[in-house]
């Protein structure tokens, strides 16, 4: 089991390392290919009528001259040994794991990311008790009662959540919930948990639910499915012959086998949630992972990106490798070898 | 991001459509009891575009707090790292310049006031030499007094584009800098620096490398908003820049949240200009911007900070709403919106074949493109702006009466051209603008009129100027002969609109903002105009900047821009700044 | 049929609607088994002989099946009882041992686990007590180290101790009636013996009475005392082993003997299947119902296709259902089918 988990670990680092080559050669590569100098680079991070010493300046300063090798060199080391920077009035040290300086707003980008993981892991963590709940309990339900109205109306529902873009489902339910009903309070007041329990569910309420109704709904058709199979099993037969209560049999045997798979796929949808939960993030304006990524993207701002794609990548890795060893906890047919 | 956009239109119209009809609803029984009532129903509590020419709901009474909403960020709150007019307006809540535009509606709006100084410059040396005087009594949050050091200090900060990259170069272009390059890369050299002089406290001298009349205007940028050195942090000053004006920075959550308070060292004694209403300021940032215009029309926000207005979705709610229009002004922006002809690309070298697209160009079709009169802006006579600064009205391919055209005259002068059954050429544009797009394809469908083919090209928006349209080599190589552009004015005078896009000599081989301009000429009535004292004098040259690029037939303007504003019913001293194209947000507040 | 029997089913039906049709997995079937004795059920698969075993279990109830007839259990109806109640019966009064064990035992807990879930459903005791009689369960069915391997889990263990676990299961809660569902097809032949040997001797200790359900007669062979033969859901004959192994009277009986595998065959010799396939239970064919796969059809003068056969009683307490005459039977049986099964 150690083995096995420093194994892993050793390929995640390696991952880690292609993921953060693979963005730093499109960020870079791709303009230079599509014919974009140094300068031209750097005249994307100047003010609008900027002369060309400034341009010149700022290509130097970001380092733009150099081999691109030196400058993926200079973000590497930066990870391990920290970067001085000079911020005008003097030099400060931004201390190992440096993610670098962004382009555009000139912050150090760690402390930005540290900043706004909190809204991303409440978003995230709230949202998916919410759906797992929702999600499994309605895919138990409908699952028992094939063909009930119930069945039909949570699979609509379902089809509806799965198929619904959260811009449109989050914009119609700030609408309805908040603008005309009152019920919750301005989700952009993003207020963290430390300082006001309360406000802080109120007010992320709304993106929790628009979330979960988007993966309650593919939860609930994979509960649905992986019930109606597990419930026709012989061992859930078995369970009935020994004489056990309904109840014991669906929620012991049947729930317990159809829930691995759905094991797999909740660690996998959170480590990718952590990374960024980017439209929900957008469309609530809360100021978390995925924003951040966003609005990285759109100002080509490549030590945000850089710094993003990395702990997006460490989420999902993590949770790969969380998910793989509770599985081998869940399923004692699994060895982790 | 196309396929996004579609669908947040998609989804906001949707939800629109819901609030609306939920109003509706509403609105019925809010008639009833009116009805019943009586008095209740004594007309609108505001009017449609009353905020242009008035202040709406004025009041003094103080308290509350101001709820500002933007849908990013800004470039950054630090004076001397700042350019978009939506900042320059939000700084002059906690900083003071040395002169700043009057905060009142209409053309007087336009005029400079003293702020720090006592009063405007005072120019000597034929316009080189410019000095001011601080008022008596300033002092920083901190309660330290400002002294014309400090005010010497940021504005040798702002020369350090390595540090400070984001605001205009007016200083370095213009300031006898020497070989001085700022307080970071020479420490211990201010003093030294004699481009700006402080022979006391409260005397401050700018020696420029030539006259320039319009100094004032660079006293008005927030570069000249005192900076303490102490206090500087080079990049990091936007984390807390230290307040000279009556409200003060408490909280700076960066990308986040700012929350002002008010700044308990301002004295209005020392400045006439503000007031100090609101217990507080808060600003969101980085908000959905369908959602935030949302908030903004039920209320929950305030005021909008960005220089455009409410968003395309929410513009179709105010507009076809009474309840919501009476609440909302159509603000004409310091900005026009034009296609730049290019006389490098043959036969556009002759004039002739020049003022055959301005008379043949639809411009009534164009200003749909840009969302029609209200929300997109009047049709262009000439370049040059009427909200500006001695804009004089001109119209030299008679606009006015042929709207959508003139094609006789357009055929006589391609006729004069010697291309009588027209030409072909290019025209590109923003990939990522729909209205531009929409441009390029009414302008060759207006322009077929006469025989003059055009191929539409688009490009990406983000390398337009520095690949593309704005690189002359690329632009002459493929036969760019029409360039579909726009442009606003850094501050709303001749030299702060025309000198980037008229001037010849600052054409360079990419990136360019002058596009086509090459008029010697021209380059002598900036010239002029630049070191031009007697404001009504310079007002008459660029006046004449414009009509003369107008024959030279270099620039076919179509839409002088607008923005439609939104002020909620409880927001109140709101009026449209005819200088930011904007509200006014030093006016501002809520009880 | 016997007063006092401690089964005793009549006239039972299970019918299933489904999209295509209704599905007459088991259709008017009449039985009874005694304390200490074993019935064995025979027949192909799809002849709706385990549809039987759930159904006396109680197991088709309330899920959609359509169920008359009477189940009397030592004096109880269970036809007409609640669901809830019968379940209180079930795995106490009366318990099953299912075939293929490793995909009847849940594979995510351990063999202890099942058996100590099965015991404290219907006796209140700690889990200490629990695992101390589920340990004593499987050393009981010959599980070595029975304190070890039962912390087990079902895939750890080979197929044979598999099946030991869920006799043992099966067993945990001493249950009256114990129904096999081809509690060998899953196992190797010498295994197969084993657990044949295995239930015979606590059939004896328990004095349970057993239904064994099985396609193959060898096993009712070793165990039955009475074999009931099943085709399309439909008893086609019953009787004492003695009477179905020796004076066998029905074409599928005989079918079935001769497609039998033998220890006391020749490995070269060939079997003699039953030509055809099981018949469809929704379109069952019209007569006789074995009548399309019947080598004797022909000698009814046509009744096979049309008339539905009774089943009626030949001596004895032997019943068959067939339109030949008793007489032609015997003679084919002891002219005919006896010469072949001996001679190979």
């Amino acid at each position: 089991m150690v083995t096995y988990i420093i194994r892993r670990l050793a390929a995640a680092v390696v991952l880690l390392f292609v993921v953060s080559i693979t963005t730093f050669a499109i960020f870079f590569l791709v303009p230079r290919l599509a014919g974009m100098s140094a300068d031209d680079l750097a005249s994307r991070y100047v003010s609008k009528a900027a002369n060309s010493q400034v341009i010149h300046d700022t290509a130097t300063r970001l380092g733009f001259y150099d081999p691109i090798l030196v400058q993926y060199g200079r973000f590497v080391k930066g990870l391990f040994l920290g970067v001085d920077r000079n911020y005008g009035p003097g030099i400060e040290h931004c201390p190992a794991p440096c993610l670098g300086y962004s382009y555009v707003t000139q912050n150090p980008v760690l402390p930005d990311l540290l900043d706004r993981l909190p809204v991303t892991l409440s978003l995230a963590l709230g949202a998916a008790v919410i759906w797992l709940v929702f999600g499994v309990a309605a895919g138990v339900v409908s699952a028992l009662r094939r063909g009930s109205v119930f069945d039909r109306i949570s699979m609509g529902v379902a089809l509806a959540g799965v198929s619904l873009p959260i811009f449109f489902t989050g914009i119609v339910s700030l609408a309805i919930f908040r603008d005309q009903l009152g019920l919750v309070g301005d989700v952009a007041d993003w207020v963290p948990f430390t300082q006001d329990p309360l406000t802080w569910a109120n007010n992320l309420s709304l993106p929790w639910i628009t979330l979960a109704f988007l993966y309650a709904a593919g939860y609930a058709r994979l509960t649905r499915a992986g019930m109606l199979e597990t419930m026709s099993e012989d061992y859930i037969r078995t369970a009935r012959a020994k004489g056990l209560p309904e109840r014991t049999v669906v929620l012991k045997h049947g729930l317990r086998a159809t829930l691995t798979p759905v094991l797999t796929i909740f660690g996998l949808d959170l480590g990718l949630l952590l990374g960024g939960a980017v439209l929900t993030e957008s469309t609530f304006s809360l100021p978390g992972i995925g924003k951040y990524a966003v609005d990285a993207i759109g100002n080509n701002d490549l030590p945000q990106v850089m710094g993003v794609t990395l702990v997006a990548a460490i989420f999902i890795i993590l949770a790969n490798l969380i998910v793989d060893l509770l599985y081998a906890v869940v399923d004692p047919r699994v060895r982790l070898a | 991001m196309n396929l996004r956009s579609t669908a947040s239109v998609l989804a906001v119209t949707a939800s629109l459509a819901l609030a609306v009809s939920a109003c509706g609803g509403g609105a019925k029984s809010g008639s009833s009891s009116s009805g019943s009532g009586g008095g209740a129903a004594a007309g609108p509590s505001s009017e449609y575009n009353a905020g242009v020419t008035q202040v709406v709901n004025p009041s003094d009474k103080t308290g509350g707090t101001l709820h500002m909403g933007m849908p990013g960020d800004f470039d950054s709150v630090d004076p001397g790292d700042m350019y978009y007019s939506y900042a320059w307006n939000f700084a002059r809540l906690y900083t003071r310049a040395l002169v700043m535009f009057k905060p009142v509606p209409g053309k007087e709006g336009l005029e400079l006031v003293p702020d720090l100084a006592e009063s405007l410059g005072k120019a000597s040396d034929g316009g080189k030499t410019w000095t001011y005087k601080l008022r008596p009594g300033l002092k920083f949050e901190d309660g330290s007094p400002v002294t014309s050091k400090d005010v010497k200090y940021a504005v040798a900060r702002s020369l350090d584009k390595d540090v400070l990259p984001s605001g205009p170069t007016y200083f370095n272009d213009w300031l006898d800098t020497g070989d001085y390059t700022g307080p970071y890369k020479m420490k211990g050299k201010l003093d030294d620096w004699k481009g700006i002089e402080t022979p006391d406290d409260q005397t401050i001298v700018f020696h420029l490398k030539k006259a320039y009349g319009g100094f004032d205007y660079f006293a008005m940028l927030p570069q000249t908003a005192p900076v303490p050195e102490a206090k500087d942090t080079g990049s990091k000053y936007k984390e807390h820049p230290v307040s000279t004006g009556p409200y003060m920075f408490q909280t700076h959550e960066l990308g986040k949240r700012i929350e002002l308070v008010k700044n308990p060292n301002w004295d209005p004694a020392t400045d006439p200009n503000r007031k100090q209403l609101n217990d507080s300021v808060e600003v969101l940032l980085g908000q959905n911007e369908d959602d935030l215009d949302q908030r903004l029309l039920s209320g929950k926000i305030d005021v909008k900070i960005n220089s455009t207005g409410v968003g395309a979705n929410a513009r179709k709610a105010v507009l076809t709403d009474p309840k919501r229009k009476q609440y909302a002004d159509s603000a004409a922006l310091a900005r026009t919106w034009f296609a730049n002809i290019n006389g490098d690309v043959p036969p556009l070298d002759n004039i002739h074949c020049r003022k055959a697209v301005e008379y043949a160009a639809d411009r009534s079709a164009i200003q749909g493109a840009y969302g029609g009169p209200v929300a997109g802006g009047d049709i262009a006579l000439s370049i040059m702006p009427p909200v500006m600064t001695g804009y004089q009205k001109i119209d030299p391919y008679g606009v006015e009466a042929h709207p959508t055209g003139d094609v006789d005259k357009a055929k006589q002068e391609l006729q004069a051209c010697g291309q009588p059954n027209g030409f072909s050429t290019s025209i590109s544009y923003r990939t990522e603008r729909a209205a531009e797009k929409q441009t390029a394809e009414a302008l060759q469908q207006s322009l077929d009129r006469v025989g003059i083919k055009l191929d539409i090209k688009p490009f990406p928006q983000g390398d337009y100027f520095k690949l593309y349209a704005g690189k002359p080599d690329f632009a002459k190589k493929n036969g760019l002969g029409i360039i579909v552009y726009g442009w606003g004015a850094d501050y709303p005078e001749g030299f702060g609109f025309f000198q980037q896009i008229v001037d010849s000599r600052i054409i360079r081989s990419a990136g360019n903002t002058n596009l086509s301009v090459k008029d010697p000429e021209v380059d002598k009535l900036i010239d002029k105009a630049a070191i031009e004292q007697d404001a009504t004098a310079r007002n008459q040259l660029w006046s004449q900047v414009d009509s003369k690029v107008m024959d030279d037939a270099y620039i076919l303007p179509y839409v002088w821009a607008r923005g439609l504003f939104y002020r909620p019913a409880t927001l109140k001293n709101a009026f449209i700044s005819q200088n930011w194209g904007m509200y006014e947000f030093l006016t501002l507040s809520t009880q | 049929m016997t007063e006092g029997a401690f089964l005793d089913v009549r006239n039972l039906k299970i019918h299933f609607p489904t999209d295509d049709g209704l599905v007459k997995s088991v259709d008017g079937l009449t039985f009874s088994v005694e304390r200490g004795k074993t019935l064995g059920i025979v027949g192909e698969s799809g002849s709706g002989k385990s549809v039987t075993s759930l159904g006396v279990l109680g197991l088709h109830k309330g899920r959609g099946a359509n169920i008359s007839g009477e189940i009397w259990l030592d004096g109880e109806e269970l036809v007409g009882a609640s669901q809830e109640h019968v379940r209180g019966l079930r795995g106490k009064k009366m318990a099953m041992i299912f075939q293929d064990p490793l995909s009847a035992m849940h594979p995510f807990y351990t063999v202890g686990q099942q058996i100590i879930e099965a015991y404290r459903i219907h006796n209140k005791v700690s889990k200490k007590v629990a695992r101390k009689h589920a340990v004593d369960m499987l050393g009981r069915v010959g599980i070595p180290q029975p304190d070890r391997r039962v912390d087990s889990y079902p895939h750890e263990f080979s197929g044979g101790m598999r099946q030991r676990a869920m006799i043992a299961m099966a067993l945990s809660c001493d249950p009256e009636l114990l129904i096999a569902d081809e509690p060998t097809t899953a196992l190797d032949v010498t295994v197969q013996a084993q657990i044949l040997d295995l239930m015979r001797d606590l059939q004896r200790d328990f004095n349970a009475a057993l239904i064994v359900i099985t396609h193959d007669l060898g096993v009712v062979a070793e165990l039955s005392d009475d074999i009931l033969v099943m085709y399309g859901g439909k008893c086609v004959e019953y009787g004492t082993a003695e009477d179905i192994f020796e004076r066998p009277e029905h074409p599928y009986t005989w079918g079935l003997l001769g497609s039998m595998p033998r220890l006391d065959r020749e490995p070269t010799e060939r079997l003699l299947p039953i030509k055809g396939t099981p018949p469809s239970l929704i379109n069952v064919p019209s007569g006789c119902a074995f009548h399309p796969r019947c080598a004797f059809e022909e000698r009814t003068e046509g009744r096979a296709q049309t008339e539905v056969p009774e089943l009626l009683e030949t001596e004895g307490g032997h019943l068959v259902r067939c339109h030949l005459p008793r007489e032609r039977r015997r003679a084919i049986w002891e002219n005919e089918i006896k010469p072949n099964l001996e001679a190979s």
